[in-house]
């Protein structure tokens, strides 16, 4: 089974003309194992976008090494990239951003199977695999709803068969009563063909729902990992603590959640 | 009704280019609590704060009253709502740095609409400013009176919107979604401080937000909106723990919090 993304002791800059240099990831190090979904959590700023970035080669290193594979991950040139690291797909925040606006989501579903190595699954059926009727496939991306258009985005991921799906922040522009939903999408899909799953989010309480381990950062470097029943109820790490302390509670009791400032 | 009352809102309807956005809105935002107005995007509840505070979506028909202080707001000429929001009526909204000029300090943002509305003299308006600042926990708010908004994080400026919002002793508070661009921890700090300000000040809070555990956390009553309508309201902790209406228990069961986690622990590997 493929899908193993290592990150060792990595670092990014990003220069900035006429300022000083900003350090967004600081020596940070974890592991997705093949088959595994793992929850990388933290706040803005703290270099988990960066780390996705990493993944799929759009930013360069400044220091450790990112595999997949066993393949080093280089930042993308102006050619195709590797076959090697098509293996591995993305689903990005906002889809609408994401799928072409001018051409129909069967012409989109197509180009990504034609990425597969074996035989890709048909349009209708990756369709109905993220919960959609396939009739819809002759439709255009605004012709969707913003949920709807996630789970294309998710179909056209999957579609090309990857080893390893990362999701960076892919529920955060859905309605609340959508996110537990998609998340929940992304894990059984990525089970369903033995893809593994780095999903990347803010909100603690939606990862908790679906990753086996939890990776949280903070600064640019990485707080805490473990099992995620582990981290949600016997978090080590005091900012950890802190992060689960803050999340309020639908509980009707009316509850502020007390955080001291940082 | 006066001042001190707060806000009721009866059979609001409002309807642009033939298409009904509200259908017989109803609601009471009684001062000195924090009335949340929850609902999926479209349902009707940013137009709902909005109408409010005078600023329905241009080219559409309001009816219904919105009774505030003895006055229906509806009947009020745009002159007259003008001077009332920013002063009775006060707003916050999402995004501080768009709620924000970027180019004038704080201090001289604060002063401005001060002076504009309470008709103070400079070193009271800037007495006042520093107040405010005091207020809503800004840290060394002499030195934040001098600084621009990029100089300050997401959270702080959100403390800024809020004071620059309250600066007038206002009665009634339109807050859309304050929290949802925050992270966590700061969203918590934010989340204490307008329930302190609605405690203290006596106002009366409509807040709006699409999230339930921030609705639960802060709102004494909560009025549930699908499709310009009102589904269901009242207390927070009988429309979170006994759901009558079918939607408000599928917003409430579509929460992290009451399902289960992954069943499968660790990876294989």
């Amino acid at each position: 089974m493929a899908g193993e993304l290592v990150f060792d002791d990595v670092t990014v800059r990003y220069t900035r003309p006429g300022r000083p240099a900003v350090t967004a990831v600081d020596g940070a190090g974890f592991t997705v194992r093949p088959g595994e979904v793992v929850g990388l959590v933290g706040e803005s700023g703290c270099g988990k976008s960066t780390l996705a970035k990493l993944a799929c080669g759009l930013v360069p290193l400044a220091g450790g090494r990112v595999t997949f594979d066993g393949t080093p991950v280089t930042p993308h040139g102006l050619r195709k990239r590797a076959p090697r690291l098509l293996r591995l797909q993305m689903v990005f925040q906002n889809p609408y951003a994401s799928l072409n606006p001018r051409r129909r989501i069967a012409a989109q579903l197509e180009d990504a199977r034609a990425i597969h190595p074996g035989s890709p699954a048909p349009v209708a059926e990756l369709l109905a695999g993220v919960g959609l009727d396939p009739a819809l496939s002759s439709r255009y991306p605004h012709q969707f709803s913003g949920g709807q258009r996630q789970r294309i985005a998710i179909a056209r991921a999957m579609a090309t068969g990857p080893d390893l799906l990362i999701g960076d922040e892919p529920i955060a522009s859905l309605d609340a009563s959508l996110q537990a939903q998609v998340a929940t999408l992304m894990r059984d899909v990525a089970l369903a063909s033995d893809t593994s799953l780095l999903f990347i989010s803010h909100d603690l309480s939606v990862v908790r729902l679906i990753a086996d381990r939890v990776v949280v950062m903070r600064a640019g470097r990485v707080v805490e990992e473990g099992p995620t029943e582990q981290v949600w109820s016997a978090p080590q790490a005091a900012y950890t603590q802190r992060l689960l302390a803050a999340i309020p509670r639908a509980d009707g009791l009316g509850t502020i959640p007390d955080v001291a400032p940082a | 009704m006066s001042a001190a009352d707060g806000l009721r809102i009866s059979g609001l309807t409002l309807e642009l280019r033939g298409q009904r956005i509200l259908d017989g809105v109803d609601l009471v935002a009684p001062a000195g609590q924090v009335t949340g107005l929850a609902g999926e995007s479209g349902s009707g509840k940013t137009v709902t704060g909005m109408t409010v505070l005078g600023l329905p979506p241009a080219g559409s028909v309001v009816g219904g009253s919105i009774e505030y202080g003895g006055t229906d707001l509806l009947r009020l000429s745009a002159r007259q709502h003008n001077a009332l929001r920013g002063d009775q009526l006060a707003m916050v909204f999402q995004d501080p740095t768009a709620s924000l000029h970027p180019m004038i300090s704080v201090g001289g943002q604060l002063t401005d609409h001060i002076r504009h509305h309470l008709h103070l003299n400079r070193a009271q308006a800037r007495a006042r400013a520093l107040e405010v600042l005091e207020q809503v926990r800004v840290p060394e708010p002499a030195q934040a009176l001098r600084k621009y908004p990029h100089e300050f994080s997401g959270g702080q400026l959100q403390r800024i919107a809020i004071g620059i919002a309250i600066a007038c002793r206002p009665s009634v508070l339109v807050a859309d979604e304050p929290t949802t661009a925050l992270d966590v921890t700061v969203q918590a700090g934010v989340m204490r401080l307008l329930r302190d300000l609605c405690d203290d000040l006596g106002l009366a809070v409509l807040l709006i937000t699409h999230d339930l555990a921030v609705m639960s956390s802060m709102a004494d009553t909560i009025v549930v909106m699908r499709h310009g309508r009102v589904v269901e309201s009242g207390s927070r902790y009988d429309v979170i723990r006994s759901p009558q209406h079918p939607y408000t228990r599928d917003l409430v069961e579509a929460l992290p919090d009451h399902r289960p986690g992954p069943t499968r622990s660790g990876g294989q590997s």
